[in-house]
C-alpha cells in the first residue's frame, strides 16, 4: 500500500497526474445529462480537498459529498496539497470518489517533512513521517444546496482510518499507537441568498497533530470531542473566500498541541479544476513554536 | 525572542477567540437573514430590473436552454413565446413583484418531463449565465437562485 501510493506525494508527479486526469475528464464532458458521470452539480458545490482527503475545506471535512456527480451519478477527484510551515513541510496527495451524492470514499497520503528541524529535534535531518488515511463518509439527511427554504443543514457522518509509518518514533514521543480512527459528524448549509456556506464538524479523535505524531498519549489516551468550523463567502461564481477553525486534542506530555485555523481563497476554474491558496496557522508542533505558512492545493476531477 | 514568541502566542489566542465569536455571530446572522428573506418585499424584484429586466433575463436564459445539449430536447413541441411569458410572470411573483402567475404549480408543470437533478442544475446554470449577460450582480443572482433551488424537490421527479 505504502509503496504503491508513494508516488502520490511527489509534487511534480502529482501535478502531472492531476493535469492528465483533468484533461481526460474535460474531454469526457458534454455527454448527456443522464450520464453516469454527469458532472451535474453546480460549480463550487463539489468543494475542495482538505489535508485528510475527505471532501470539504482545507482543514475541515464538510457534509458535502466529493465530486460533481448528482444523486444519479458518480463523481471524483484527485488532489495535491503543499503546506510550507516555518519549520516543516506537509505534502498531501489523494483521491476521493462520490457515489450518488450519498457515499464518499477517499484515500490520502501525507508526508510531513521535518527538514533541518529534524536534526534539532534529534530525529535526524530530513526525517519524514508518512501517514495513509482511508476515509468514508455517508450523507444522512438534508441537502446543503437545494434546501433553501428551511433551516435544516446537510448532515453526514464519516470515519478516517489513519496509519502512521513511524511507530518507534511516535512511541518514543509518548504516543500509544501508530494507527487510529477519527469519527466525525458534519453539518453543512449553503445560505445562498446571503452567498455564505457554513459548516460545523464534531470529531472524536485520539490523533496527535492529525495523526502525524501518532495516536493517544502519555498525557491523555482517550478519545476527545473536537470542534471544527468553516465559513466561506461566495465572492463570485468561481471564487470563494473564508476561514476555518479546528480544535485539537493535547495528548502528549513532551509538547503542547494547539488549535489550528486558516484563511483561504478557492478559485474554481471549472468543474474539472480548482486551486486553493490559504494561510494556515497550525500552532506549536512538537515543541517548535507557531507553525504558520502558506497552503497551496490543486484539485482535478469531475 | 521569548517575549516575541509569547506575545505572538497571546495574539494567536485572541485571534482564535475572535474568530470563534465571529463564526457564531455569522451563523446566527445567516439564520436570521434566511428567516427574514421570506418576508414579502419587492427588493429582489427591483434589483432584477422589474418586469423589463426579468424579461431580458428570461430571453437570454431561453436562448441558453435551447442551445444546451443537456436540456434542449425538453423544449421540443413547446410554445416558446408562451413559456417565456409564463416564466417572466413566475420570476416576477417569486421575487416579490406585482404580477400574477396563471400557470400550473411547479410540480404539475414539470412532472411529465421526468427531469433529473443534473437537468435541473443545467437549467439553473443557464439562468445564472443569462443574469451574467444582463449584468445582474452575483449577490443578487444568488438571492434569486435561492428561491429557485428550493423548487428542486417539485421539479425533479426522477
Amino acid at each position: 500500500m505504502t509503496r504503491l501510493f508513494a508516488f502520490l506525494v511527489s509534487p511534480f508527479r502529482s501535478l502531472a497526474i492531476a493535469l492528465v486526469c483533468a484533461a481526460l475528464f474535460g474531454g469526457a464532458r458534454g455527454a448527456a445529462a443522464d450520464d453516469l458521470f454527469d458532472s451535474g452539480k453546480l460549480l463550487m458545490t463539489g468543494g475542495v480537498s482538505p489535508i485528510e482527503g475527505a471532501g470539504g475545506g482545507g482543514l475541515v471535512p464538510w457534509a458535502l459529498i466529493s465530486g460533481y456527480g448528482t444523486r444519479d451519478a458518480i463523481g471524483g477527484n484527485v488532489h495535491y496539497t503543499y503546506v510550507g510551515l516555518n519549520d516543516y513541510d506537509l505534502q498531501t496527495g489523494g483521491v476521493a470518489v462520490g457515489l450518488f451524492d450519498r457515499v464518499e470514499l477517499s484515500y490520502a497520503r501525507q508526508a510531513f517533512q521535518t527538514g533541518d528541524t529534524g536534526a534539532t529535534l534529534g530525529l535526524g535531518r530530513g526525517f519524514t513521517f508518512h501517514q495513509d488515511i482511508i476515509g468514508a463518509k455517508v450523507r444522512l439527511f438534508g441537502d446543503a444546496i437545494f434546501d433553501q427554504d428551511g433551516w435544516l443543514p446537510q448532515v453526514s457522518v464519516g470515519a478516517q482510518y489513519k496509519i502512521n509509518d513511524r511507530y518507534a518514533t511516535v512511541k518514543s514521543l509518548g504516543a500509544k499507537d501508530d494507527t487510529g480512527v477519527d469519527y466525525y459528524v458534519a453539518a453543512s448549509k449553503l445560505f445562498l441568498a446571503q452567498s455564505v456556506l457554513a459548516n460545523a464538524t464534531l470529531r472524536a479523535t485520539r490523533a496527535n497533530q492529525y495523526g502525524i505524531l501518532g495516536f493517544g498519549g502519555d498525557k491523555n489516551d482517550d478519545y476527545t470531542l473536537q470542534f471544527e468550523g468553516s465559513l466561506a463567502y461566495l465572492l463570485h461564481r468561481q471564487i470563494a473566500v473564508g476561514a476555518e477553525f479546528r480544535s485539537k486534542p493535547d495528548n502528549l506530555a513532551f509538547a503542547k498541541e494547539e488549535n489550528a485555523g486558516d484563511i483561504f481563497a478557492a478559485f474554481f476554474v471549472n468543474k474539472n479544476i480548482s486551486i486553493t491558496a490559504a494561510y494556515v496557522m497550525l500552532g506549536d508542533i512538537a515543541t517548535t513554536k507557531e507553525q504558520n505558512g502558506f497552503y497551496f492545493s490543486l484539485q482535478a476531477g469531475f | 525572542m521569548a517575549a516575541t514568541a509569547a506575545s505572538l502566542r497571546a495574539m494567536r489566542g485572541r485571534l482564535t477567540r475572535v474568530f470563534s465569536v465571529l463564526l457564531v455571530a455569522a451563523a446566527v446572522m445567516a439564520f436570521g437573514l434566511v428567516r427574514h428573506g421570506h418576508a414579502a418585499d419587492d427588493a429582489l424584484y427591483r434589483d432584477l430590473g422589474e418586469t423589463a429586466g426579468i424579461a431580458k433575463i428570461i430571453d437570454a436564459a431561453m436562448d441558453n436552454f435551447l442551445a444546451d445539449p443537456r436540456i434542449k430536447d425538453e423544449f421540443d413541441n413547446i410554445n416558446i413565446e408562451r413559456l417565456k411569458s409564463r416564466l417572466v410572470d413566475h420570476f416576477c411573483v417569486i421575487s416579490g413583484g406585482p404580477c400574477r402567475y396563471a400557470g400550473r404549480d411547479m410540480y404539475a408543470a414539470h412532472k411529465g418531463l421526468h427531469l433529473n437533478q443534473a437537468s435541473f442544475n443545467a437549467l439553473a446554470e443557464n439562468v445564472q449565465f443569462a443574469m451574467d449577460k444582463v449584468g445582474i450582480p452575483f449577490r443578487t443572482q444568488n438571492r434569486l437562485m435561492a428561491l429557485l433551488a428550493a423548487m428542486q424537490r417539485d421539479v425533479v421527479t426522477r
